[in-house]
C-alpha cells in the first residue's frame, strides 16, 4: 500500500469511475498530512470556509464559460486576481425535498449539512467543517477557529451537535486567544513546560469525574450534552498536552502586535476594516499551526452591511431595491455583492503572501467559499455560487468553472470532505445526498 | 386543596394558524369581570419540568460579583443562547456545549481565580492566612473552598469533592511553591465544574403527595434565586434550604419575600426585560452614519438603558401596573438622551414628558423605534411585528419565499412617506394577509424616525399617524400606546413570559390550567408584577416536577461506511 503514488491512483480511479473504488484504498492517500508537495515534506492540509450573504445575480457574476478559460464578469470581477487559486461551482441547487423554504436559512444549512432543515427551530446537526475538525483538528491547539467581520458573535455558520461555534468578533479578543498569555511561541529560543499548566492538567481530571458523575443523574437528551462537555474537557486536556511539549519551529509564524478594535457599525468600509484584520489574525493562526480549520463570514446570511448614505442594509435592499430598466439588475445590490468578492479575494490572496514548503500556505489549504442564496431577491435556492480555493495540498486542481446543471451543492460537499481526509460514503440526504467526488476536480 | 376553586370565565382564543386572525399562543386572556371575581382564587394542581440548565453570562458575572465583590469582573461572553419561544433563558435548557465554549469557560475561569487570589483582593476575599505562603496549608484552603465552592455549586461540597479541591491546592502550592498559586488553581477547577456551569434540577418524592416528586430544597434555591436575582442563591437562602425550612410553606414564603425585597431583585427584573424585549439585538444594532449622524453606539447602550430603568422605577420602585408602562410619561434621560430629546440631562435623571407631548409610553422609546427599524429608515412592518410577537405573544409568519418583492416596489419619486409604500403591500393579496396585522401597528409610530428622533414631516409630506390594533382605531401614539394597554394579552403574555422564564420551559397544554390561574390572579392583583413574581415563586407549579418521558436524541445526517 505505502507503494501508491496518491496521485496516479487518483487519477487512474477517476478515469475509471471514482464511486467503485473501494474506501480504504482512497482513505490511506487522503486522509491526515499531505504527501503532494513536490519536495517530500510532510505539509498538514487544511480546511477553510468564507461566507457572504445574499448570493449574487447570475446575469453579471456567473463567468459565460465554463472548463478552464473563463472570465469573471463584472459582479465577481475582483476575483480576477485569484482567480488561478480558484474553483467556481455554478448551477448547482439546494434541494429542500418538501421542507419549507426558509428563506436565507434552508440555502446555507443544506449546503453545509446536506440536509434541508424543517424550521427555524430546527437547528443543523454539524457542518462540514465541524466534521472535517474532528479529522484534522486534534492535533492543534485549537480544533476550529470560527470569526467574523460583522462585530456579532452571532454570526456563526459552524455548529457542532445542533450548537453554534460563536464567532470571534473583536479582533482584540481574538488576537489575545490567539497569541496572549497562552501562546506558546515556536520559535522561541527555549523551552519549559510550564508547572501551572501540569497542575491545570491534573485538575482536569477531576472535572472529568464530575462530568461523568453528574450524567448519570440526568435523562437521555441531557447526557448527550454532557457527553458534548466531555468531549470539551478532553480537548482541554489535548491543549494541554500541547502546551507541555515543545513545537516544531515554524519560520513563517510571525505573529504582529495586538490590533485595535475598529468601532461598531455596519458601514461597508468598517466591515472590510473588521474583515481585513480577522484576516491577518487568521491566516497567521494558521501559519502558527493553531488551528487546521477555520471559518470567516464576511456578512449574516440576511446580510446587514450598509452603503452610507443609502437607506437600507443589504439584505433590505436585494428585495426592495427596483431592476434599473436599463442594467436589467439593481445596482446597489450589486454594489453590496462586489464589496463582499473584493474581500473574499483579499481573504484568498492573504494566505498566499505566507510561504510553506515549495509554495505557499494557500497550496496547502482547501477553502470552500459559499453563500446562502442565488438571487436573494427572491430567496432563490438554485444556482447558489460555491467557490474553492488553494490545491489542498496538491490534491485538488484549479482555475476551473463546473457546470452543475442542476445537481445538487451536495456532490461539491462530499467531494471537499474526500479531498480533506473524511472516511465517508455519501453526504447528504433525499435529493441532496452524494456518494461520489466530481473527479475532474482531483489533482 | 389543590382544585380550582370559584375558576373565573375565561376567554379562550383560537391559536394562531395564518396572518388572518392573530390570538395568543397560549390562547388564554382574561375578561375583567373575571378578574373581579377571582380574588379567592386557589391554585390548581400544577408542574413544571426538570431541567438541566446552562448558567448564561449574565448569571456567571453576577454570581461572582455577589461572592467576590464588584471588583472581580471578567468579560464572560459565552455562547449565545438559542431564542427559544421568545426567550433565552428557555434556550439554555436546550443548548449543546462545543469544545470552543468549554475551552472560553477554562480561559474565563482563570481569569476569575486568578483575580480573586492575586495580591490586591486575597486578604479580603480568601478571609485566612496560611502558615506558610511558600507552601500548602490544608487548614486554610478547606476554609475558603468550602465557603467559596457552596456558593458556587448552590450546595455544601461533599467530603469528596472538598478533599478534592483540598488536594489539588495543595498539590499545586507545593509544586508552585505558593499557596495561593494553590488556591487559584483549585477555584478554576470549581469554576469549570459541570455541577457549577450548569443548574441541574434535583428531584426528590414530595411527602406531601405521595406519587409526585418536587424539587429538592437545593434546587428550589438554585430555581428562585436564577428566577428573582439572576444569580446563584446567597448564604441566607442556602441556610433556608439546609434547614429545610426551604420546604415548608412559612419558610418558603419568608425566603421569597426576603428575596422580593432585595436590592438583587433589580437585577432579576431586567434580566428578564432585557431577554423578553430582545435586547440582545443591540450588541448587533447599527445606523447608517450618515442618515442618522445622533445614533452612536453609546447611544444605542443609553437607550437600553432608559428603557429597563423605566420599567425597575415603574413595576418594582413604585409598583405600577404592568400595562401602564405603554402608557406613561415618566421614564429617565441621560446627558445623550438629553440632547435628542431636546431637554437638557447632566446625567441620568427622572424626566415626564408634558402634557400633548407623542413621547408616551416604551414604544417611543428610542430602544423600541431603533431596535425595531432599518439602518436608514424606519418600518412599521417590523415595528408591528415586534409589538405582536415580544409584548402580546402573538407570532407573525415569515415572509413567503419565491416572491419577488421588487414588483411591488415603486420607484416614483412622488411617494413619500411609508404609509404609502406599504400601501402597495397592503393591495397585495400575497402580501396583505400579514402586513395588515403588522402595518397599521407600525403607521402609528411613525412620527418617529429609524433611529427613535421625533419627526413631523417624512420627505416634506405630512405624516398620518392614524391605526388601529385588532379592531380598535387610533389616531396617534397616545392612542397606539392605550389600545395596547387595554388589550387582554398584554397582560397574559407577560404572564407566559415570566413563568416561563422561571422554569426554564416551553410552555405546553400542561401548563395551560397554571397560566390561567396565573392570569387571573394578577388581573385580581391589579397587574403588579411583584405580585406576579411572588405568585410564581409560591406556586406549587414551580417546585412540582412532571413525570415525562425521555424524548429521542436527535441523529446527524452524515453515514459512516
Amino acid at each position: 500500500m505505502a507503494n501508491f503514488n496518491r496521485r496516479r491512483v487518483l487519477r487512474g480511479m477517476l478515469n475509471g469511475g471514482a464511486v467503485t473504488v473501494a474506501l480504504p484504498l482512497l482513505n490511506c492517500f487522503l486522509n491526515g498530512n499531505g504527501n503532494a508537495l513536490a519536495s517530500g515534506a510532510p505539509m498538514p492540509v487544511r480546511f477553510g470556509n468564507w461566507f457572504w450573504g445574499c448570493g449574487m445575480n447570475a446575469r453579471i457574476f456567473t463567468p459565460a464559460k465554463f472548463g478552464a478559460n473563463f472570465e469573471f464578469p463584472e459582479e465577481s470581477a475582483p476575483l480576477t486576481k485569484v482567480k488561478k487559486h480558484l474553483n467556481m461551482f455554478s448551477n448547482y441547487n439546494a434541494y429542500r425535498d418538501g421542507a419549507p423554504n426558509l428563506c436565507h436559512y434552508s440555502g446555507w444549512v443544506i449546503i453545509k449539512t446536506g440536509q434541508a432543515p424543517e424550521s427555524r427551530t430546527d437547528r443543523p446537526a454539524s457542518t462540514i467543517d465541524t466534521l472535517v475538525a474532528r479529522q484534522i483538528g486534534r492535533t492543534t491547539r485549537f480544533p476550529l477557529l470560527t470569526a467574523t467581520a460583522t462585530g456579532s458573535a452571532n454570526t456563526s455558520f459552524s455548529y457542532e451537535n445542533g450548537t453554534p461555534n460563536p464567532a470571534e468578533w473583536s479582533p482584540l479578543n481574538f488576537y489575545t486567544r490567539l497569541f496572549g498569555p497562552e501562546f506558546q511561541n515556536p520559535n522561541a529560543a527555549t523551552f519549559t513546560p510550564s508547572p501551572r499548566v501540569m497542575a491545570r492538567k491534573s485538575v482536569l481530571s477531576g472535572v472529568m469525574e464530575q462530568t461523568k458523575s453528574l450524567m448519570a443523574e440526568v435523562g437521555a437528551e441531557d447526557k448527550v450534552r454532557l457527553d458534548q462537555y466531555f468531549s470539551g474537557l478532553r480537548g482541554l486536556e489535548r491543549q494541554f498536552d500541547l502546551q507541555l511539549t515543545k513545537p516544531t519551529p515554524i519560520a513563517a509564524c510571525v505573529p504582529e502586535k495586538a490590533p485595535k478594535d475598529p468601532q461598531t457599525g455596519m458601514p461597508s468600509e468598517l466591515v472590510a476594516e473588521r474583515h481585513d484584520l480577522m484576516t491577518q489574525l487568521m491566516v497567521m493562526a494558521v501559519a502558527c499551526d493553531q488551528t487546521r480549520v477555520f471559518n470567516m463570514a464576511y456578512s449574516e446570511a440576511q446580510a446587514a452591511t450598509i452603503k452610507v448614505g443609502y437607506e437600507k442594509p443589504h439584505h433590505t435592499t436585494t428585495h426592495e431595491e427596483p431592476v434599473d430598466d436599463k442594467l436589467q439588475y439593481q445596482p446597489v445590490v450589486s454594489w453590496f455583492t462586489l464589496r463582499a468578492m473584493e474581500k473574499m479575494a483579499d481573504f484568498v490572496e492573504a494566505f498566499t503572501k505566507i510561504k510553506e514548503g515549495d509554495g505557499t500556505l494557500l497550496d496547502n489549504c482547501l477553502i470552500y467559499c459559499t453563500s446562502e442564496s442565488g438571487l436573494a431577491r427572491i430567496h432563490s435556492n438554485d444556482g447558489i455560487p460555491i467557490f474553492t480555493a488553494g490545491r489542498a495540498g496538491g490534491r485538488m486542481k484549479t482555475g476551473l468553472h463546473f457546470d452543475g446543471k442542476g445537481t445538487s451543492h451536495g456532490k461539491i460537499g462530499y467531494t471537499v470532505m474526500r479531498l480533506m481526509g473524511l472516511d465517508v460514503k455519501s453526504f447528504g440526504t433525499k435529493s441532496n445526498e452524494a456518494s461520489s467526488p466530481i473527479g475532474e476536480i482531483v489533482a | 386543596m389543590r382544585l380550582v376553586r370559584g375558576m373565573a370565565a375565561l376567554a379562550i382564543s383560537v391559536a394562531l394558524t395564518s396572518c388572518a386572525q392573530p390570538s395568543s399562543d397560549h390562547a388564554a386572556a382574561v375578561t375583567p369581570n373575571a378578574v373581579m371575581s377571582s380574588g379567592a382564587m386557589k391554585e390548581p394542581e400544577g408542574d413544571s419540568l426538570r431541567r438541566l440548565r446552562l448558567l448564561t453570562s449574565d448569571q456567571y458575572i453576577n454570581t461572582l460579583a455577589y461572592i467576590f465583590g464588584d471588583d472581580v469582573k471578567v468579560d464572560a461572553n459565552f455562547a449565545p443562547l438559542p431564542r427559544t419561544e421568545g426567550l433565552l433563558v428557555v434556550g439554555a435548557s436546550k443548548a449543546g456545549i462545543t469544545e470552543s465554549q468549554v475551552e472560553q469557560y477554562q480561559r474565563v475561569a482563570a481569569a476569575v481565580s486568578a483575580l480573586a487570589v492575586d495580591r490586591r483582593h486575597r486578604d479580603f476575599i480568601v478571609g485566612c492566612a496560611p502558615a506558610d505562603a511558600k507552601g500548602a496549608d490544608a487548614v486554610c484552603a478547606a476554609k475558603f473552598l468550602s465557603a467559596v465552592g457552596r456558593l458556587l455549586y448552590r450546595r455544601p461540597l461533599s467530603d469528596a469533592l472538598l478533599k478534592e479541591a483540598v488536594d489539588n491546592a495543595g498539590e499545586t502550592a507545593v509544586r508552585l511553591k505558593d499557596f495561593y498559586a494553590g488556591l487559584q488553581l483549585a477555584l478554576e477547577g470549581m469554576l469549570l465544574s459541570p455541577r457549577v456551569l450548569l443548574v441541574a434540577d434535583t428531584a426528590e418524592p414530595d411527602p406531601m403527595n405521595p406519587g409526585r416528586q418536587r424539587l429538592d430544597a437545593y434546587s428550589l434555591a438554585s430555581r428562585l434565586s436564577l428566577f428573582l436575582w439572576n444569580a446563584a442563591p446567597d448564604d441566607a437562602l442556602l441556610k433556608a434550604a439546609e434547614s429545610g425550612a426551604l420546604q415548608t410553606e412559612k419558610g418558603r414564603t419568608l425566603a421569597v419575600d426576603r428575596m422580593l425585597a432585595s436590592p438583587r431583585l433589580e437585577a432579576g427584573v431586567r434580566a428578564f426585560f432585557d431577554d423578553m424585549f430582545g435586547f440582545d439585538q443591540f450588541t448587533a444594532l447599527a445606523k447608517d452614519p450618515m442618515i442618522y449622524p445622533a445614533f452612536t453606539g453609546k447611544m444605542a447602550a443609553d437607550a437600553r438603558e432608559q428603557t429597563l430603568r423605566t420599567v425597575v422605577d415603574q413595576l418594582i420602585v413604585k409598583k405600577k401596573d404592568y400595562r401602564d408602562l405603554y402608557t406613561t410619561r415618566e421614564t429617565f434621560l441621560s446627558p445623550m438622551l438629553g440632547a435628542f430629546y431636546g431637554v437638557p440631562a447632566s446625567t441620568w435623571v427622572p424626566y415626564e414628558a408634558p402634557a400633548g407631548d407623542p413621547r408616551v409610553g416604551l414604544l417611543t422609546q428610542v430602544s423600541f423605534l431603533a431596535l425595531h427599524s432599518h439602518p436608514g429608515r424606519s418600518s412599521p412592518t417590523l415595528r408591528g411585528k415586534a409589538l405582536r410577537e415580544l409584548l402580546l405573544c402573538q407570532p407573525v409568519p415569515s415572509p413567503p419565499a419565491n416572491v419577488d418583492f421588487s414588483a411591488l416596489e415603486n420607484p416614483d419619486p412622488r411617494i413619500k412617506t411609508q404609509r404609502a409604500r406599504l400601501e402597495l403591500h397592503r393591495t397585495n393579496p400575497v402580501c396583505a394577509g400579514c402586513h395588515k396585522i403588522t402595518d397599521p401597528i407600525g403607521l402609528a409610530l411613525e412620527h418617529f424616525d429609524g433611529s427613535g428622533q421625533y419627526r413631523e414631516t417624512e420627505k416634506g409630506a405630512p405624516i398620518d399617524a392614524s391605526g388601529a390594533l385588532d379592531n380598535r382605531q387610533f389616531t396617534d401614539t397616545v392612542g397606539l400606546g392605550q389600545s395596547l394597554h387595554d388589550s387582554p394579552a398584554l397582560s397574559s403574555c407577560l404572564v407566559k413570559r415570566v413563568y416561563s422564564y422561571a422554569t426554564g420551559s416551553t410552555m405546553s397544554a400542561d401548563d395551560r390550567t397554571t397560566l390561567e390561574y396565573l392570569d387571573t390572579r394578577f388581573a385580581a392583583q391589579g397587574y403588579r408584577l411583584p405580585a406576579l413574581l411572588r405568585s410564581i415563586a409560591l406556586g406549587d407549579a414551580f417546585v412540582t416536577i412532571r413525570n415525562v418521558p425521555p424524548p429521542a436524541a436527535k441523529t446527524a445526517s452524515l453515514s459512516a461506511p
